[in-house]
């Protein structure tokens, strides 16, 4: 018998199977392709043009001065300076109490159900309303926590939290992590539960003390469930709008980046202007999504 | 009726060669098994006939016509997975009928079909359960259930054994023996249950790194294997080898090897011999002139209808022998094995048996 | 030196070992409560307050007091109730939406081979870190031409950005996991892509659904700055913006008691179904970005 092998390229079967692979992608994909591409195209367009909401038609073409204008806005920079504080500071917080509270989830404590149930509520519920129920907290007069504050003596009279200058941004940062706390919780002990128990009781029958298991075997498996957690976290705290516009609303203290370019966009109604303020947004967050990915890849590819 | 044969197929994951130009006739009511270690391919073959999985290159032919890009549910054939594969949210009954329902016939039709399919494999009183409440048994018979309602022209086994304890298997083993010999259709079975292989088959194919080593039936396989691997690869305990050089004299060639290995093996055929083998069941303990090595014996393994004897023969080289159960050896002791001349095989340096004709008197 | 370690040994009675694990047990409980206390207390005081009228809200009583005042007034206030149908009507679209969407492409993802998977899996990826600001100007331009300006459809609309990417990934790992011999069996009972999808994998996929959904739901249901921006008048707001835009009479009047009772109306209810989802809506979560 003589064998005939017969090269195809891709078989009818197979090209079959890709021919209903797009057919399932296609809606999904449009609706990507209209709500974000398009969008996010049309804002880089915007940015070029002087475009205002009086009349959006009618604008011409300025170049690049959207941008120089921006780049010489002292409050833009103010801003940039609020975003990356709160981004820090906040994402590090949220990091160390994370690990903290999965790591006690991660042992057999009574209730730990209860906890983990417990975590999920501070994530679920607006962040309006986060802010809303910390704000009556820390109310100056009628807090609950400046009257316990005083009741202990630890004060004399009631701080005005959210309405100083100087601690306004302390406030947003401690509710924030609040808020997330539950998020990272929740993505460090799924990556806790990846490391395989044996691990640890072979450390343990070896005679390891904890410390010396938590650094040299617990946080090294960790560290990709970590850095995947603190991705996400910082970007979503470099877009950061809701929590200090419902708190402090356009006080300069806490002004962030996207705060900015909305105010560009509706108080200003300067199209262009704030498509400019946007497209530095999204550069700065693209930016900030390019140096986390590109340092976990390296802390993979030097790891291994 | 139900013939099926493969031509040059090949198959590629990206740069991964699975399967390797294979050639294949099979006829029609023939039961064929495919062996292998894990990873040789076996399983994406059958899936290739199957047409689960589509061909990088090569012919497929079902009955005569080329089915090579037809679709896996127009090719006549059925399928019996190794997970069973039911559905978990349908009753028995909706599980075996359920290839019917995109046929066109009638709901009552479809009731008949799977009522005469459930009462031959006896599963009738479990129809209205769901998969999880049946037991491994009882879902395997649905599995097999479910291929059989569609009345196809082959039928594709995947380790469908495999997951079954011992009792259930052999069992399950008969029961698809009596369905080969009550329908006479094609079956293609993958197993790694050398039992089920040589029991089962007409013919079994063995397959390595993605290429057929040999195809014969399970006695050929057995007696006359076309290689080294073959050899080693069928019967347990697996064959013993060593390796030999080999001097040619007039009349006959010399084998020497480890073990104070000696052979005068008659015709120039083993001129090229690179290694030798024998059954651990053609060996005995021997002594004297009817030992053809020696060695060490490590340990007797009492395995109860058998006693298998560990014997040391070269520094890296163990042979496992088959012996009586009231040998009287000591641990320790030098001891000689024997074996009857026809259940020598000789192997060149690539593997190849040769002279094919010397063990075939068994 | 032998004699030492003889002497340390015989101190090491088991009862200091099981004072220590006592200790250590101890320690955890009492950073477990603590733990709860910090989640917890925040949203208890919120109920207790909203259960506290007049002079009575300043009391900073812990045990709660019940008045239904600003229940009442609320219940009764049409732009607040408006609020939560606009709510709801928004947030049921929008996951409903997405889940169909998702659906269909996660089956392409998890089942189908075809090139260019990778690329459409990290596009979806991409989109799902772009900053909701950044399309906004684009945006209200899309919104505009479609007629949709100060209507709740914009914000349906609007929200695909983030839930559909969301859904796709979280059902994509799913639909993953599935056993690849159910798929076969399928295609060789002759299931069409369209048939495996609505007979084999959908019923079974029901619990991921509604946990994605839920999930889904409650991001559509949080959003602020689209609904901020997006809607201008008060009987289209969603609930987020009309609990951030209660207002006093006066400067000094803060209506924190009606703020409070607002959210634990519209936050209650969710969070029941969070609970009961509880499991699922983790590994819901985390599945999702483990594997990214």
């Amino acid at each position: 018998m003589i064998a005939r092998v017969i090269a195809r390229g891709r078989s009818r079967l197979e090209r079959r199977e890709a021919t209903a692979a797009w057919l399932f992608l296609a809606p999904a994909l449009i609706a990507l392709a209209a709500v974000a591409f398009w969008p996010l195209a049309r804002t880089l367009y915007f940015s070029f043009t002087d475009a205002t909401f009086d009349d959006p038609s009618n604008y011409g073409f300025i170049g690049w001065r959207n941008f120089t204008d921006i780049a010489g806005d002292k409050l833009w920079w103010l801003a940039l300076r609020n975003t990356l504080t709160f981004t820090v500071i906040s994402v590090a917080l949220e990091t160390c109490l994370g690990l903290g509270i999965a790591l006690l989830l991660n042992q057999t404590i009574p209730g730990r159900g209860a906890i983990r149930a417990a975590i999920l509520i501070p994530w679920a519920i607006p962040v309006v309303v986060s802010a809303k129920v910390w704000e009556w907290m820390l109310h100056d007069q009628f807090g609950i926590i400046n009257n316990a504050l005083i009741n202990l003596g630890l004060i004399e009279q009631g701080i005005a939290w959210t309405a100083n200058p100087s601690l306004v941004m302390g406030v947003v940062i401690f509710i924030d992590v609040w808020i997330t706390t539950p998020f990272m919780v929740l993505l460090i002990l799924a990556g806790l539960q990846l490391i395989p128990e044996e691990v640890q009781e072979a450390a343990i029958v070896d005679g390891v003390p904890w410390w010396k298991r938590f650094w040299s075997i617990t946080l090294p498996l960790l560290r990709p469930a970590i850095g995947v957690a603190v991705l996400f976290r910082v970007l979503d705290a470099m877009r950061m709008f809701d929590l200090s516009y419902v708190l402090a609303g356009n006080s300069q203290r806490t002004m962030t980046i996207s705060i900015y370019a909305r105010n560009q966009l509706v108080a200003f109604q300067e199209i262009g202007l704030g498509s400019a303020a946007s497209t530095w947004v999204f550069f700065a967050v693209a930016m900030a999504a390019i140096l986390i990915i590109g340092t976990l890849r390296l802390d993979r590819a030097t790891s291994r | 009726m139900g013939s099926v044969s493969l031509h040059g197929v090949s198959k590629s994951f990206g740069k991964l060669d699975i399967i390797r130009n294979v050639d294949l006739d099979i006829a029609d009511g023939e039961f064929v098994v495919f062996v292998g270690p894990s990873g040789c391919g076996k399983s994406t073959l059958l899936r290739l006939i199957a047409g689960l999985v589509p061909a990088t290159a090569g012919e497929i032919a079902i009955d005569g016509e080329d089915m090579t890009e037809v679709p896996a549910s127009e090719r006549g054939i059925a399928f019996v997975f190794q997970s069973y594969a039911l559905y978990p949210h349908m009753n028995i009954a909706r599980n075996i009928g359920f290839a019917l329902e995109t046929t066109g016939i009638g709901r009552a039709a479809i009731r008949t079909k799977v009522e005469q399919v459930a009462s031959m494999l006896k599963i009738d009183h479990l129809l209205d359960r769901l998969p999880r409440q049946l037991s491994g048994g009882q879902r395997q018979r649905v599995a097999i259930g479910r291929a059989l309602v569609r009345h196809p022209k082959v039928f594709l086994f995947d380790e469908p054994l495999s997951n079954l304890d011992t009792d259930l298997r052999s069992e399950m083993r008969v029961e698809i023996a009596r369905l080969h010999e009550e329908l006479g259709t094609t079956m293609i079975y993958v197993t790694h249950d050398q039992v089920e292989a040589m029991t089962l088959a007409d013919r079994i194919v063995v397959l390595n790194e993605g290429r057929i080593e040999q195809i014969g039936s399970p006695r050929e396989l057995y007696r006359q294997p076309a290689n080294r691997f073959v050899a080693g690869f069928i019967g347990a305990p697996r064959m013993n080898f060593a390796p030999v050089t080999a001097t040619a004299r007039s009349e006959t060639v010399r084998l020497t090897g480890p073990g104070g290995l000696d052979l005068g093996v008659a015709g120039n055929w083993s001129a090229t011999a690179a290694s030798i083998g024998v059954r651990p069941e053609a060996l005995s303990l021997a002594t004297g002139e009817t030992a053809k090595a020696s060695g060490e014996l490590l340990r007797v393994e009492d395995l109860g209808h058998e006693h298998l004897a560990y014997v040391s023969i070269a520094d890296d080289l163990v042979w496992t022998a088959r012996v009586e159960p009231n040998h009287e050896t000591q641990r320790g002791a030098r001891v000689g094995l024997g074996w009857p001349d026809d259940a020598l095989f000789v192997f060149d340096g690539e593997g190849r048996r040769l002279g094919a004709q010397a063990g075939m008197r068994g | 030196m032998t004699e030492a370690i003889a002497n340390t040994r015989t101190t090491r009675k088991p009862s200091r070992y099981r004072w220590r694990r006592r200790a250590r047990k101890t320690g955890m409980v009492a950073a477990g409560l603590l733990v709860l206390f910090y989640t917890l207390f925040p949203y208890y005081w919120a109920i207790v307050s909203s259960f506290r009228s007049g002079s009575q809200l300043f009391s900073s009583n812990l045990l709660p007091t019940i008045d239904f005042t600003h229940y009442r007034a609320l219940l009764a206030d049409p732009v607040f109730t408006r609020a939560i149908l606009n709510s709801l009507i928004v947030a049921g679209s929008t996951t409903l939406i997405s889940l169909v969407l998702a659906t269909a492409a996660a089956y392409a993802l998890g089942r189908l081979n075809f090139l260019g998977k990778r690329a459409v899996l990290l596009t979806i990826l991409v989109v799902s870190i772009f900053p909701q600001i950044a399309v906004m100007p684009g945006m209200f331009e899309l919104v505009r031409w479609l007629g949709l300006y100060n209507r709740i459809g914009s914000l349906i609309l609007a929200y695909l950005i983030f839930t559909v990417p969301f859904t796709v990934w979280v059902l994509t790992s799913f639909v993953r996991e599935f056993p690849r011999e159910l798929e076969e069996a399928a295609i060789m009972d002759g299931c069409s892509h369209w048939r495996i999808l609505t007979r084999i994998l959908l019923p079974l996929m029901g619990p991921a659904l509604a946990s994605t959904g839920l999930l889904a739901f409650i991001l559509a249901w949080n959003e602020f700055l689209f609904a901020l921006t997006f809607i201008l008048s008060d009987e289209n707001r969603t609930v987020p913006v009309a609990i951030g835009l209660i207002s006093g009479s006066s400067r000094y009047e803060y209506p924190f008691g009606p703020i409070m009772a607002a959210s634990v109306i519209v936050t209650l209810p969710l969070l029941v179904l969070v609970l009961i989802f509880q499991r699922r809506i983790v590994s819901g979560l985390t599945a999702g970005a483990i594997k990214g």
